[in-house]
């Protein structure tokens, strides 16, 4: 998909949500972005720096959270995580389903930024390493 | 340094989705039903819809076409000999349509005096995946000259697709095309997927696309899709 016009929209929705909270310089955007959505990762990654330029985001990371296909199986009554995007069947038991609970993501989940003030609302960090993997799976949609 | 972490859970494209929305409460609230045919180019959604606008008119429903394409309206003449009312959407670039170019392009047009709208979609089977255009259906199609295994290359637009179509039949044998792998192919990657396979040219499985429409427009049907959460395409069975 063309990676460039989503980053574009994710500075303008960043760059109006900071400027909701107050302003700042953004330090970090985290976005989820699934499996089944058709967004390539290196792709974002390799146009973020060019596209951000000129912004509040300007030298900001991009860290991208990969979101697996998850189903609901009747059968087995419960969430499944599926291996690919390839075939839409319980892991477990392989019955079909059409129950997609997650995948088709492509959120921007956080926002860091840099505060001037005293205060600090730091919110408890997750763990960096699902940040900038070598070998990142390509999606199989291009 | 002092930070602070703002947790947005925003969706990226946010602003097409929210059109789409409106869009589809306004579709909703005019009783118009509004389908959005995705494919690669070339697998003959144009002459696909003409048939089925000329064959709906005959049938007494008030039809509509927006067509989508880079460049020239050479589909939407085409489907104006249907005797229906079309406009021609040129993206001049843009890969697919959206939200936005929908709402433009219905200026001017009563929607409560229509039965059945169809949005074209520029031939493209990645990103219009992704654009929620307010559509009540969305129709992948994909023709017996590509393969029986295009589905699996193309997960996404399929998965997010309540109907297929395979078109071309009156060429599959010359294509050697096995439709039972197309089938179970489609549905491996959606399952309980309908679907019909049809010649357009010659006629063969057009009626059961029909008939498929016309139950679309039963009230009882309609009842059904009446969703409250104008966000969601009703899920079809």
């Amino acid at each position: 998909m063309h990676e460039l016009s989503i980053i574009y929209s994710v500075v303008s929705t960043v760059t109006q949500a900071v400027g909701d909270q107050g302003g700042g310089q953004v330090i970090e955007v985290r976005l989820r972005v699934g499996a089944l959505a058709g967004v390539e990762r290196d792709s974002l990654l390799f146009g973020y720096d060019l596209a951000t330029q000129g912004t509040p985001l300007a030298g900001s990371r991009l860290e991208i959270e990969e979101v697996p296909v998850t189903i609901f199986c009747k059968a087995c009554n419960c969430v499944q995580t599926l291996a690919g995007v390839q075939s839409f069947r319980c892991p477990v038991c392989h019955e079909p389903t059409g129950d997609v609970r997650s995948g088709r993501e492509l959120e921007i989940a956080s926002v860091e930024i840099e505060t001037g003030g005293a205060e600090v609302h730091a919110l408890p960090q997750e763990s960096s390493n699902k940040g900038i993997e070598g070998g990142a799976h390509g999606n199989a949609s291009a | 340094m002092e930070t602070r972490v703002l947790e947005l859970r925003k969706n990226v494209l946010n602003k097409n989705d929210e059109l789409a929305r409106a869009l589809r409460a306004r579709f909703h609230a005019a009783g118009v039903t509004v389908l959005n045919l995705v494919s690669s180019p070339g697998t003959g959604k144009t002459e696909f819809l003409k048939k089925t606008l000329t064959a709906l008119s005959a049938r007494g429903l008030r039809v509509a076409a927006l067509v989508g394409d880079l460049e020239t309206d050479n589909d939407a003449r085409r489907l104006m000999e249907s005797g229906a009312p079309v406009r021609q959407i040129t993206t001049h670039g843009c890969c697919h349509l959206d939200a936005s170019m929908i709402e433009r392009h219905l200026e001017g047009w009563k929607l409560e005096e229509l039965d059945v709208l169809f949005i074209e979609n520029v031939g493209n089977l990645v990103c219009p995946s992704n654009y929620d255009l307010g559509e009540a259906v969305r129709v992948a199609l994909l023709s017996v000259t590509e393969g029986e295994d295009k589905p699996l290359k193309y997960p996404g637009i399929f998965n997010s697709a309540d109907v297929a179509v395979i078109t071309k039949m009156d060429i599959a044998e010359a294509c050697e095309f096995d439709r039972l792998v197309a089938e179970a192919n489609i549905h491996e990657v959606r399952p309980g997927m309908t679907i019909f396979a049809v010649s357009a040219k010659r006629g063969p499985g057009m009626e059961e696309w029909l008939d498929f429409l016309l139950e679309l427009r039963s009230p009882q049907t309609l009842d059904v899709m009446a969703f409250a959460d104008a966000g969601r395409r009703p899920v079809i069975s």
